[in-house]
């Protein structure tokens, strides 16, 4: 824990980088800059399960957490492009706006 | 300790011989499926409901057991038993409703059958979860199969739309879940259930990180079970995915996600109820009423029962808001009543369908009575019971949140939730009338041909009137199911915390 960097420094980091995924998946009209901003957004969450589980004590549940979130958010890209691939077959557009055709 | 504790290996094993056979399942049929073309694929369904059945009297088998299995990461107890049959259940009528639709509409065979068994082997996981890395991992392998399930109709660009739709929102939510997670694991230096819920009992639990925590996590859920305001994606979901899958969407994805979120929620936030009751007061008033009131002016069947599914949410949430083991008992009980009645209606949608999405319309509805008298009957019966007419399921289902809910001194809430379902009666007994009273709509086909889905319709008028004339054995099955999982817990966490 040297050079003054604690616990709350990687909080503050983890709480930066999730704003910066909400406010991509937000404004992102393209669905891949939207999986992008969910990917920061998951990978914040990351950030706060090694600090808890670093400065919290021996256990090691947040290491383990952190592996499981990186192994679905590699299953959820996987999905998510495929998707973005059937979208980009029909519509030719990634954009999920001029996908809407169903409403009411 | 001894490593080679054969009983230990053994208790540790049994609980999760369900999961594994749904699993093993799911693999079995996929690789089956590369040797058969689309069409031969209704034997894959059928091996899909004998995994299903074997997984059932599996289940069966260890009812009434109750510990905690793989160091505390799954949770044994008549709750999780009593979600998995639901669950299995629900699954098992899907696979009936889609034997015949997935060849006609070109579906991919082995792929759908294992994708629905995945997506319930994710919920199962959720209902028996015993640790928080648990619910995260049920919830995904649960919502990765339904995305893809959503999006089948690849050519369709519906079903494309939905597909997006979900697959964004719901990853957008997991990443909610996930932080809120993260902060009660920071709050708590737990995720251990048992550990959490002792934590809790700590007076000095009232700390931003765990309340941030908590309200994260329940925006994550909020997505999950579709309650307002986080339910923009349903009724556009639920209109463009397969119809059978929409049927195990309403009911299936809403038993897992309730599963997971009665028993964070009621069993083990109990101790901190105080910060989250209100916040579920409004979810609950918001969902019953914007569902309510939107699915009135809904011209479309599965867009009408996509907002009715959104109000039976509501509902569901006026139990939770409640608390207490009266509400907890009530909110199962609703579940179930909600799973039959629900998978009867959407089998009713499916065999009223024809190729795409003719026969979607309420106004192909019209005339029903006099082409199929037997539909009809059992439309309207499966309304009525969504409407909440004695002596059908969801009539009791109301009469017992209602009811709790007023015990517990909740009058306004249940005021307003007895004033939406006045609302409601509105929409489904306007299908009714289109039935038996108007003229015109679409030619049913022939329905003989397709023995399973029959059966599906019949089974789930059975259960729904069964459960409702004579529902003493499901309630106390529901009361036993949460209070093994409430009277576990609170046991566990006093040894925890001595």
């Amino acid at each position: 824990m040297g050079g003054g960097i604690g616990l709350n420094h990687f909080l503050l980091l983890s709480l930066i980088i999730f704003s910066l995924g909400m406010v991509c998946v937000l404004t992102r009209r393209n669905a891949i800059g939207i999986l992008m901003g969910v990917e920061l957004i998951l990978n914040s969450a990351n950030i706060n399960y090694l600090a808890f589980a670093h400065y919290g004590g021996a256990k090691y549940d947040g290491q383990v957490f952190a592996i499981f979130v990186i192994m679905l958010a590699a299953a959820e890209a996987v999905i998510g492009l495929a998707v973005v691939l059937a979208i980009y077959q029909n519509f030719k557009t990634i954009d999920v706006d001029a996908t809407e055709t169903l409403s009411g | 300790m001894n490593p080679f504790n054969l009983a230990a290996i053994n208790f540790a094993w049994l609980p999760i011989l369900p999961l594994i056979t749904v699993g093993i399942g799911a693999i079995v049929v996929l690789l089956a499926g590369v040797r058969l073309d689309d069409e031969e694929s209704e034997g894959l369904g059928w091996l899909s409901l004998a995994a299903l059945a074997v997984a059932f009297v599996l289940t069966l088998g260890i009812v009434g057991q109750t510990g905690v299995a793989f160091a505390g990461a799954l949770a044994v107890d008549s709750f999780s038993a009593f979600f998995e049959l639901v669950i299995l259940i629900a699954a098992a009528f899907t696979i009936l409703m889609s034997l015949d639709y997935a060849g006609e509409n070109h579906l991919a065979g082995a792929e759908y059958y294992s994708l629905v068994l995945f997506s319930a082997l994710g919920m199962m996981l959720m209902a028996s979860a015993g640790d928080l890395i648990v619910i995260f991992l049920g919830l995904e392998t649960m919502s990765i199969a339904v995305y893809v399930l959503a999006g089948l109709r690849r050519r369709d660009p519906r079903s494309n739309e939905a597909a997006i739709k979900y697959f964004l929102l719901g990853a957008f939510s997991t990443g909610f879940l996930l932080y809120g997670i993260a902060l009660i694991y920071g709050a708590t230096g737990t995720i251990k259930f048992e550990a959490i819920r002792a934590a809790l009992t700590q007076p000095m639990m009232s700390n931003p990180m765990l309340l941030l925590g908590l309200a994260m996590l329940l925006v994550g859920f909020a997505f999950k079970v579709a309650a307002v305001p986080f339910h923009m994606w349903t009724p556009d979901v639920y209109e463009g995915a397969p119809t059978p899958i929409t049927g195990f969407m309403a009911v299936g994805v809403k038993l897992g996600a309730f599963a997971g979120f009665v028993r964070i929620f009621l069993v083990n936030f109990g101790p901190v109820s105080m910060h989250w009751s209100q916040a579920l007061w409004v979810l609950a008033v918001l969902t019953m009423t914007a569902g309510n009131v939107i699915a009135v002016v809904q011209t479309n069947i599965k867009r009408m029962l996509a907002y009715s599914a959104i109000a039976h949410a509501g509902y569901i949430l006026v139990g939770m808001t409640a608390a207490g083991p009266e509400a907890g008992s009530a909110v199962l009980y609703y579940l179930l009543a909600y799973a039959f009645t629900n998978l009867g209606a959407f089998a009713i949608v499916v065999a009223l369908e024809r190729r795409g999405s003719v026969g979607d319309l309420i106004a192909d509805y019209r005339g029903l009575s006099s082409r199929s008298p037997a539909l009809a009957g059992a439309m309207a019966l499966f309304l009525l019971s969504l409407t909440g007419i004695p002596p059908l399921a969801g009539f009791m289902g109301k009469f017992y949140i209602f009811a709790a809910a007023l015990h517990q001194g909740y009058t306004g809430l249940v005021v307003i939730a007895v004033l939406n379902s006045v609302v409601a009666a509105y929409y489904y007994i306007s299908v009714i009338v289109a039935m038996y009273m108007e003229e015109g709509g679409i030619d049913t086909g022939r329905l003989a041909r397709k023995p399973a889905l029959v059966a599906a319709i019949g089974l789930a008028a059975i259960a729904t009137v069964l459960i409702g004339i004579y529902p003493a054995p499901y309630m106390s099955a529901a009361a036993n199911a949460f209070n093994s999982a409430s009277g576990e817990q609170a046991m566990r966490a006093a040894s925890l915390n001595p």
